[in-house]
């Protein structure tokens, strides 16, 4: 595995000040492979990232990038990636090829490829008949696909993608999954960071982190089953405070936990506890309690799984 | 280093420079209003000074040096007075700088003992001009009482052989007067190039660090060097245009001779261009705010070309440590060999050590630019 993987931490150690940033974080991401971070805002996604791409040095541990450590050889990890930073970072008052021109000049592609790779990335940002268009005045979507495009314009082997899809409409980010897919089975390994939970499922493997600590890793239907230790019930009730007390002392009762409007109530026979919680609830004078046995999400194991970490560390994953 | 990404990088920069006019046409026009600005402001040519007369005899003679006083370039003639008590408020209230008063017996005592008497009130307060406007002052008198007494020899039939002397100290006054632009204009030229060379490059790397396009930037597998390069070209063509405004203003508005050649001119103003455009750049990398970037590299360009360039103060008139400092100061060599292009026509043999100076300056600039920046967000 070792041998065959593109990216490898280990202990990764991050400080800014007293502050940590990063917590002693390990995983390795193979080719192809497409890695998901997932986590709230201030996790430590970003920092990751960036000390991956050569911009912070860590403060301890190592890590290595295609091949290079990233402490000793920042210019070498630099010249084998793409880097698509979390703010849009292509000049706007440039046009969608003087931009992808500029990066491919800055990384070398060869004169007699450059037009060939600049049609290619148009073509796959479906940026055709816009290629003249200042980028300020394109709309996100077609910002992030192009700022995808020019992040692969030299053909790099990992992909380092930071929150590539906020404030971008559902419909752009489906898309913009396809084209990550598409990198992935040409070989590319991409790490990619979101706070999007439903997007850690486009994943491979997915980590998900929490105040610089890796709180558990594999793939989305592990990450579930592991975590989400039982069955799940949704339940809607009007007085969330009062029912919430009501289910965590009823019997075969593991977790409950507010989404939305929703309770998300895990239990170890959804079929046999449903009707039981409900007369329990009714029996508090509570009308129209609806319960449903649901699936778990990524968001029911990021919950369940950073709770267990937050109140009794012995128990983390 | 690759030519190619320096290549990429001038290109990028120039067709930002070219997307926003209204900058472009800051850069240009502002050469433009600091050489009318800085070139009328600080002249030390004195013109038209308000005058104001009291004429205490109202005769053929007072109303003729009256007349000489108005018709000279130096004199408006704003009031006459009618007593004395008007002469101080209007000193006050700066109506006038200087007001001139005839005595009552001013002909008569003219002819008889052939010295009249006359007295010039001036406004002390700006020392300068007040000295300057009596000079002047002298000389417009001096020249009535030589056409008075050659009148009187001509009268008399007889040819003029020993006139009272010229007035020598007049003449030298009116040569001071006009060789001070010539010796200004030059300081004035490198005192807006420094200004408008750091003011080029100050924005540059701060706009990225502001845009968050930097981070992106350092991602890549750029060099400072190339980066520095890519960067600075651009703006070396538009720092080259705005010299070529303000050297055109100095030759042929404020009409300073030139004697030297043009290539010359341009040779050296490359190496002073390099210079300033490097401040510009280093304040941008360790500032990341272009308005703070801005502020420091006027700061940085503005106070020492004007205190310690010998442009305003002699150097060899400042105490000895302060002497010392005007050799770090690039102005000093580039006023120097300005002056010696326009004034002497003296050519690059004749100004090697400046020169050299300059280029020393230049290449340690560039090497420190080269250097500044670090491609890390720590």
């Amino acid at each position: 595995m070792t041998s065959e993987s593109r990216i490898t931490v280990d202990g990764l150690i991050k400080r800014f000040g007293d502050f940590v940033a990063l917590d002693g974080i390990s995983f390795a991401v193979g080719a192809g492979e497409i890695m998901g971070f997932l986590g709230p805002n201030g996790a430590g996604k970003s920092t990751l990232i960036r000390i991956l791409c050569g911009l912070l040095r860590p403060s301890g541990g190592q890590a290595s990038v295609a091949g290079i450590d990233v402490a000793s050889d920042p210019e070498g990890v630099r010249r084998r990636i793409g880097y698509m930073s979390q703010k849009f970072s292509l000049y706007g008052d440039l046009s969608v090829v003087e931009n992808l021109r500029f990066f491919g000049g800055i990384y070398g592609v060869p004169r007699s490829a450059l037009d060939g790779q600049v049609a290619f990335v148009v073509e796959m940002a479906g940026l055709q008949g816009r290629e003249d268009s200042l980028v300020a005045t394109l709309a996100g979507g077609w910002k992030q696909r192009l700022a995808l495009g020019a992040a692969i314009l030299h053909r790099p082997s990992v992909l380092f993608l930071d929150e590539p899809t906020s404030g971008v409409d559902p419909q752009s980010r489906r898309r913009f999954w396809d084209l990550i897919h598409r990198l992935g089975a040409d070989g590319v390994s991409v790490l990619v960071s979101t706070h999007y939970m439903d997007e850690a499922e486009y994943c491979n493997r997915i980590a998900l982190i929490n105040r610089g600590r890796l709180i558990t890793l594999g793939t989305p239907h592990e990450i579930k089953a592991r975590s989400v230790a039982g069955e799940l019930l949704a339940v809607e009730a009007e007085d969330v405070g009062r029912a919430i007390a009501a289910l965590r002392e009823a019997p075969g009762v593991r977790n409950v936990a507010v989404f939305g409007r929703l309770l998300h109530v895990v239990v170890d026979d959804a079929a046999a506890r449903a009707s039981e919680l409900k007369a329990r609830l009714n029996a508090l004078g509570m009308a129209g309690v609806r319960t449903e046995r649901i699936l778990p999400t990524m968001e029911d194991s990021f919950v369940h799984l950073v709770g267990r970490a937050g109140r009794s560390p012995e128990g983390a994953a | 280093m690759r030519l190619r990404r320096i290549k990429a990088i001038a290109v990028k920069e120039g067709l930002q420079i070219v997307r926003d006019p209204r900058s472009l046409m800051i850069a240009l026009l502002l050469p433009l209003m600091q050489m009318f600005m800085f070139g009328y402001g600080v002249s030390l040519d004195v013109q038209r000074i308000p005058l104001c007369v009291l004429d205490n005899e109202a005769s053929q003679q007072s109303r003729d040096l009256i007349g000489r006083f108005a018709a000279s370039r130096y004199f408006s003639l704003v009031r006459a007075l009618g007593g004395q008590r008007d002469i101080a408020p209007r000193l006050d209230d700066g109506t006038c700088r200087i007001v001139l008063v005839i005595p009552s017996d001013f002909s008569r005592s003219l002819n008889d003992t052939g010295a009249g008497r006359l007295q010039a009130l001036l406004d002390g307060t700006d020392s300068n001009t007040a000295n300057i406007a009596a000079n002047y002052a002298k000389a417009v008198v001096s020249a009535f009482s030589i056409s008075l007494q050659l009148e009187t020899v001509q009268r008399k039939g007889g040819v003029p052989q020993s006139l009272t002397p010229v007035d020598v100290e007049a003449r030298v006054w009116f040569n001071e007067e006009l060789e001070s632009r010539n010796f200004i204009v030059p300081g004035i030229v490198a005192l807006v190039m420094a200004i408008v060379g750091a003011q080029l490059t100050s924005l540059t790397i701060a706009r990225e660090w502001e845009r968050g396009t930097m981070e992106l930037l350092i991602s890549t597998p750029v060099q400072p060097m190339e980066l520095m390069i890519g960067k600075l070209l651009p703006y070396f063509c538009v720092g080259l245009a705005d010299a070529a405004i303000c050297l055109a203003l100095a030759v042929f508005w404020f009409d300073v001779p030139f004697r030297g050649t043009v290539a010359t001119l341009f040779f050296t103003t490359s190496l002073f261009l390099l210079v300033v455009l490097s401040i510009g750049y280093i304040v941008s990398v360790s500032i990341r705010s272009q308005v703070g970037a801005s502020q420091i590299a006027l700061l940085l360009t503005m106070l020492p070309t004007t205190l310690l360039s010998g442009f305003a103060f002699p150097i060899d008139q400042m105490p000895a440590l302060v002497q010392g400092v005007t050799f770090l100061v690039s102005a000093r060599y580039y006023i120097l060999i300005l002056k010696a292009v326009f004034l002497k026509g003296s050519g690059l043999t004749a100004l090697a050590l400046p020169i050299l100076c300059l280029a020393l300056y230049a290449l340690v600039l560039v090497v420190l630019a080269a250097r500044a920046f670090r491609k890390t967000l720590d």
